[in-house]
């Protein structure tokens, strides 16, 4: 359940990629990104490739610097974050979780090499026995047991469900506020996804951890997330609790996202197929980016870009027909939601005031 | 909650590979052991190395003093015969292990480390740093080395050996540093590296811990092939007068041969036997370049039924 | 099966080691009919890549075959050398890999791959390799002005399409697919299996589709097997599959994807992690992360029974504890009267 604080807020967040050499064109990776995560909560963050949810999360993750916009974690924005020692501590709490777990582990090191030089940076107030402690306590947290024996063998000896384990026991060991997981299940059997998204959701309900969760898949991204943030070609289309945007998804990208995810329990019959990929955005113009694939698609959509915009409480689309600025949704149940014009908290949609997009 | 206990590891993964990155000598023993082309190195290394510390077990002769009969074929009492000036061959080429292999480890420890250095850096620091340090290993590559060789030590003449292993060194570093910021620039994306960052590692640090024991088998790789170099080269300029001619090593035996016609003379032996030991030496640490690629690579190794066993 | 277009007998293939060799494919035994869909799927190291390489005769050392055959319209492809294959290869059969990035050269253009695959087969005419190029790129929906675009050109699903097009050239009767569809996104994926489909339908092929994804073949194929340490562990028609999972080890596969159907569930997936090859537990291969197995599965090793035009590898469905009266064929197993008696 989330509470009231945000932990970490984004405002127009953009990232942008100078590619092309002498010719020097503009690759947009992250656009106008405004999200906020409270505590407590796992927010997933789903998108297909070019989406921009891996550039999100190491801009996050202070690998990459935004080109414009701002990030602000309790209260501080990244940009005053100078010293080494101010940087090491935002790293304490916000570490990351990769994705592949054959080269997230260097393969000359033992676990216990790892753990404990994590520890050594990151909870200076321990000594040695206690970060040995400290390191098998948190390998038990994530099911890794005997941890003893776990200390001291090398990733070679570990399956890839393990050691992905592994990277949030070490995330978890440096006492996190909030962890970004970067596909952190995408390279592992489906059998053993489940594990390990169980393993995510414990995080949040014993140790109270807050996790961003980046994937492509939404099946995954609904059964362990509160709520979900849907990116597409660099901007964040749609937003919400897990079960509304699921059950009543608003953009037409999270509607085709939804009618493409393999179900085996579904007994949908082969429908025709979107034959479209997602865009490599580069030097793009003004305009919705989704609108080549889009069937409801007006002239409207090429020329303005489409702002994030309430479309009921806590649930925010950015799309000229479907969330409309200005226009309120009827719930399901027929009762209207409140105004538009009510300040949103902070754990909910962030809305974007109207203004054209900058940089596009 | 549930836990997962430790089952069965999964797929099958190079046990050798992984041993031989844990580190320790037992490991690395049993590594080469289960290597063939390994084995056969380490026994003509193993063989060399006592020759050089205990030259006197195998050959008692003083191999520089001019005492016995000249030109004399072999014998028991000279096993390959002497020289023109009376000296016991055998000896000569015993005595003479120390220093070819003296020289082809310094010259390959020093180089390998100036690879390292030099390489490793360039990859990881990346930008303007690499730019310059490339250009400056470019232009070591690029510069003709045996000519370059031949004309330092003809200059420096009285400088004797270490002017020999100096240049060598200076000749021989530089393909090893290519290769190795190569194979250190396919490294730096590797999320392993990005953790380090992230886990708030400082860059000496990243290249020291993380970067370096990824890249053994490519470091010892270098090391061998820097060593054979060292055997080649050192033996082809003592061999043209450009050693210390007074020194006690198989090439300055080729030379001393070389000068009195050794072939020709009916002392075949002076001439040859120095020149396959030098062949044997750079094949032993061809052998164990090649065994650690195996060990460093699975997929190149010999597959080599079980013996006796075929399912029918 | 009578006019099976493929007939695999007790195929097994083994990995040399310095020890034991390892079954990566132990005694499989599959049939397929001409224009059929076959799903193979399992976890990672389960074999069934290697079953679709030892099919397709593209292993190498230190893996290969080790007993067992493949009739491929009738003749024995194991015995084949490599000339003879030489004939059948893309002409009969055809391969599409599992990254089309890995398998298209990078410095050629699609029309210059295709072109040497078709002259690799006997076709010489340019014009006609122009034409065919064209006709399986149209198929295949990728707009033939392509055809001088080099693979990083193309996005990922179109490179993969490509991969099917070559496929394609001499319309052969087969095409195996080593999980085509698993370096694409969501959306991607679906249309590229929904045209593979509809490929089939239009020329009449029969597919051979490897996967760790079982979902991504519910809809499309018409028999399933499931495979685990390297053997069969089920083998039926799809929807009876995921309709009504005989083995354990498949119901705990359908169990552990989450949906985006019908009420949030805790899922708890399979515990533990597939055997060692060379390490095998007793008896069954899964009873040790088996949630029904019993004490004699650790010690009696299960054979495939029939259930019903279904086959399992499970204790639970052996003819001995069926509670109906197990009937003789002449020539067959005891084939259990009720089908598949618990999901």
């Amino acid at each position: 359940m989330p509470e009231t604080s945000a932990l970490l807020e984004t405002r127009a967040l953009t990232k942008h990629f100078r590619i092309g050499g002498m010719r020097g064109h503009n690759l947009h990776a992250v656009d106008n990104l405004s999200l906020s995560i409270g505590e407590r909560e796992i927010v997933a963050l789903v998108g297909e490739s070019g989406s921009g949810k891996s550039t999100v999360a190491r801009l996050l993750a202070m690998v990459y610097r935004p080109t414009s916009g701002e990030i602000v974690f309790r209260g501080r924005p990244l940009g005053d974050l100078r010293s080494r020692r101010d940087v090491l501590g935002y790293r304490s709490e916000v570490p990351m979780v990769f994705q592949d777990p054959f080269s997230s582990l260097n393969p000359s090191h033992t676990i216990g090499h790892v753990m404990g030089r994590g520890l050594k940076l990151h909870r200076r107030e321990l000594g040695r026995k206690e970060r040995d402690a400290e390191a098998e306590h948190v390998l038990e947290s994530v099911g890794l047991v005997p941890a003893r024996q776990v200390l001291g063998k090398y990733p070679y000896e570990m399956s890839g469900g393990q050691r992905q384990r592994i990277g949030f026991a070490q995330a978890l060991s440096y006492r996190p506020k909030l962890i970004l997981a970067d596909e952190p299940v995408s390279m592992l059997d489906v059998s053993i996804r489940v594990g390990l998204l169980n393993v995510m959701a414990r995080l949040r309900d014993e140790q109270g951890v807050s996790l961003l969760y980046i994937t492509h898949d939404i099946a995954s991204a609904r059964y362990v997330s509160d709520r979900v943030l849907v990116m597409y070609g660099g901007h964040l289309v749609e937003q919400g609790p897990s079960e509304e945007v699921l059950h009543d998804p608003v953009h037409p990208y999270t509607k085709l996202l939804l009618s493409a995810v393999p179900d085996p329990r579904a007994r949908i019959a082969i429908s025709s197929a979107d034959i479209g990929e997602p865009p490599r955005v580069v030097d793009p113009g003004e305009g919705c980016r989704f609108r080549r694939r889009c069937p409801v698609a007006q002239e409207i959509c090429s020329h303005v870009t489409p702002m994030l915009v309430e479309c009921a409480p806590g649930r925010a689309a950015a799309c000229h027909v479907t969330a409309p600025t200005g226009a309120t949704r009827t719930q399901p149940t027929g009762a209207t939601r409140t105004q538009p014009g009510m300040p949103p908290t902070s754990t909910q949609a962030h809305v974007e005031p109207a203004r054209p997009a900058p940089g596009a | 909650m549930a836990t997962m206990t430790l089952g069965t590891p999964p797929a099958r993964r190079s046990e050798l590979l992984a041993r031989l990155r844990s580190g320790t000598v037992g490991n690395l023993a049993r590594a080469l052991a289960g290597n063939r082309k390994a084995m056969a190195g380490t026994v003509v290394l193993a063989f060399f190395a006592f020759c050089a510390v205990f030259p006197g077990v195998l050959a008692s002769d003083n191999p520089n003093a001019e005492i016995y009969a000249r030109a004399a074929a072999p014998s028991a009492a000279h096993l390959l015969g002497t020289t023109s000036y009376g000296q016991d061959v055998f000896a000569q080429l015993v005595w003479g292990t120390r220093q070819s292999l003296v020289i082809a480890l310094v010259v390959g420890g020093l180089a390998t480390v100036l690879s390292v250095a030099i390489g490793v850096t360039a990859a990881y620091l990346g930008g303007i740093a690499d730019d310059v340090l490339s250009l400056f290993t470019d232009v070591f590559l690029v510069i003709p080395a045996f000519p370059l060789i031949v004309v330092i030590a003809a200059y420096s003449k009285n400088g004797g050996d270490t002017i020999l292993i100096a240049v060598l060194v200076a000749t021989g570093w530089s393909y090893g540093a290519r290769q190795l910021r190569s194979q250190a620039l396919s490294l730096r994306s590797r999320d392993f590296l990005v953790a380090a960052k992230l886990r708030g590692e400082r860059r000496w640090r990243i290249i020291v811990f993380e970067i370096l024991p990824t890249m053994t088998s490519l470091i010892v790789a270098n090391f061998l092939g820097a060593a054979l170099y060292a055997v080649l080269a050192a033996a082809g300029l003592q061999f043209i007068g450009l050693g210390n001619p007074s020194s006690m090593s198989w090439g300055t035996m080729l030379y001393w041969a070389e000068n009195n016609e050794a072939l020709q003379a009916g002392m075949p032996l002076w001439a040859i036997m120095p020149g396959i030991a030098i062949a044997l030496l750079g094949g032993a640490f061809s052998l164990l370049n090649f065994a650690f690629d195996e060990i460093g690579n699975p997929a190149l190794r010999p597959v080599r039924r079980a013996r006796g066993r075929r399912n029918p | 099966m009578a006019d099976a277009i493929l007939e695999v007998h007790g195929l097994s293939v083994e990995y040399l080691t310095r020890r034991e060799p390892a079954h990566a494919v132990d005694n499989v035994s599959v049939d397929l009919a001409p224009g059929e869909f076959l799903g193979i799927v399992g976890e990672s190291g389960c074999g069934k890549s290697t079953l679709l390489f030892a099919i397709a005769q593209l292993l190498s050392p230190p893996a290969e075959i080790s007993g067992g055959e493949v009739l491929f319209k009738g003749k024995n492809m194991v015995q084949m050398t490599e000339r003879q294959l030489r004939t059948v290869r893309w002409k009969d059969y055809s391969v599409v890999m599992q990254s089309a990035m890995n398998a298209l050269n990078p410095v050629k253009s699609i029309a210059a791959q295709f072109a040497d695959a078709m002259r690799a087969h006997g076709t010489r005419s340019k014009s006609d390799i122009a034409a065919r190029s064209r006709e399986v790129l149209a198929l295949v929906g990728i707009d033939p002005v392509h055809l001088s675009s080099f693979p990083h050109q193309l996005s990922g699903g179109m490179r993969q399409r490509a991969m099917i097009a070559m496929a394609l050239l001499f319309s052969p009767e087969l095409i195996l697919m080593d999980e085509p569809t698993s370096a694409l996104d969501v959306v991607a994926q679906r249309s590229l299996m929904v045209q593979i489909k509809e490929l089939q339908r239009e020329l009449g092929f029969a597919i051979i589709f490897v996967t760790h994804d079982m979902s991504l073949v519910s809809h499309f194929s018409d028999r399933l097997v499931v495979m685990y340490a390297g053997q069969v562990a089920e083998l039926g028609p799809t929807r009876e599959v995921f309709d009504a999972p005989m083995h354990p080890y498949t119901s705990g596969l359908l169990d552990a994807f989450p949906s985006i159907y019908g009420p949030k569930v805790h899922l708890d997936g399979i515990p533990g992690s597939p055997p060692d090859l060379g390490a095998l537990p007793s008896g069954c291969r899964f009873n040790p992360r088996c949630s029904r197995s019993t004490a004699a599965c650790s010690t009696t090793v299960p054979e495939l029974y029939e259930v019903g035009g279904r086959t399992v590898r499970c204790l639970l469905h052996a003819p001995e504890r069926s509670d109906a009266v197990a009937g003789l064929r002449e020539g067959s197993r005891p084939m259990t009267v009720e089908a598949g008696s618990d999901a």
